[in-house]
């Protein structure tokens, strides 16, 4: 591996642990979702500085030349990271319906109690709420 | 003996009334609720004054999490029954009585009113017809009876199946033929009952744009993961 390219792969590596970190530190990324980013870039920086071992896993998955094994990794982290995102989406939504249809049930409850407090007939919250 | 009448509603200011006060007409001991899926516009205000109970949700999420918010509502206050209809006036109210028959005397624990075995009933369009074809022929291959209309929201059920579809196993995204396979498969017995289906005259559809392909093949997958999970009661 060229020497010009070595060093721009460890700053890219470091680089984005340090940004990551950073994130962390200042509450803008949480925990569970650095953990990709950082695992990705620790493997990547330790198959640049030990590139006999990157070269024998480009050999051991047929891929033509180390840099290729590399973009396939860079890759497949991204998949992961997409895949890690739609999950929680999922969760995300459904946790928005359940809060949703709390959220409905609880507040005609309240207009029902608030209006038999003032003795009226419990029914339709519409005419308060619409 | 409990019974209340789901009706969900998306912007169906123009007609909801009348479909309250038709469900009302039809059967008037029972509770008639109005589920507004976020409308924009008189929805839950014509519903309330018609005489329904109303829930509003803050905006909309859909048919599926409308009619699953009823279902909670039913579950909560002690309901023993429950029929659902929708609110744009395609569903003939004068078949609540009949589908709620055979779920009071505990012949089975959920109708489906079918289109297709009552005559007078509108013909949807041939895309329609060949989609619902396949996922009847799929439901019926599956659950080991004959269904018809395994897309229809014209059903009711007893106090059992409304607990089952207060939990996450109720498929919020196009409840149809998946939920049948479901609820198949976790001991409820169901059958069909003939009712008389309007075509939407405004022609509002969630069966829009390319929401047909994307309704069959989410269908197709939600079946097949169906098939996968493990039976739950």
């Amino acid at each position: 591996m060229p020497i010009r390219q070595k060093i721009f792969a460890l700053i890219v590596c470091v680089g984005v642990v340090i940004f990551i970190i950073d994130m962390v530190r200042r509450r803008r990324l949480r925990e569970e979702y650095s953990v990709l980013w950082l695992t990705t870039s620790v493997i990547m920086f330790v198959l640049v500085v030990k590139y006999d071992w990157l070269e024998t896993i480009t050999k051991y998955i047929g891929a033509g030349l180390p840099t290729t094994t590399l973009f396939i990794g860079s890759i497949v982290f991204l998949m992961l990271i997409s895949v890690q995102f739609s999950i929680k989406i999922s969760k995300l939504t459904n946790q928005v319906k359940d809060l949703v249809q709390d959220n409905t049930l609880l507040r005609s409850e309240l207009m029902n109690r608030s209006r038999s407090d003032r003795g009226g007939t419990p029914g339709s919250e519409e005419d308060e709420v619409a | 003996m409990k019974i209340i009448v789901i009706i969900p509603a998306y912007n169906e200011g123009s007609r909801i009334a009348e479909v309250v006060s038709n469900v009302h007409r039809t059967v008037p001991d029972y509770d008639i609720l109005v589920v507004n899926d976020g409308s924009h516009d008189s929805t839950a205000s014509s519903a309330a004054t018609a005489g329904a109970t109303v829930l509003s949700h803050p905006f909309n999420m859909g048919y599926g999490v409308a009619i699953q918010t009823g279902y909670k509502f039913a579950y909560a206050k002690g309901y023993d029954f429950l029929a659902q209809i929708d609110g744009d006036g395609q569903h003939d109210p004068a078949y609540i009585q009949r589908l709620l028959e055979p779920v009071i005397s505990g012949k089975t624990d959920l109708t489906i009113g079918s289109r297709f075995l009552e005559a007078g009933s509108y013909e949807p369009s041939l895309v329609r017809r060949i989609g619902m074809a396949f996922f009847r022929k799929v439901v019926s291959l599956i659950i080991g009876t004959r269904i018809t209309d395994s897309t229809s929201g014209y059903q009711a059920f007893n106090r059992d199946v409304i607990r089952f579809f207060t939990t996450e196993v109720f498929p919020c995204d196009y409840p149809d033929a998946d939920m049948l396979i479901t609820l198949h498969r976790a001991g409820f017995r169901m059958m069909e009952v003939p009712v008389r289906m309007y075509s939407n005259v405004e022609g509002k559809s969630m069966h829009g744009g390319i929401m047909p392909f994307y309704y069959i093949f989410k269908m197709l997958l939600s079946i097949f993961v169906t098939l996968l999970r493990k039976r739950k009661m």
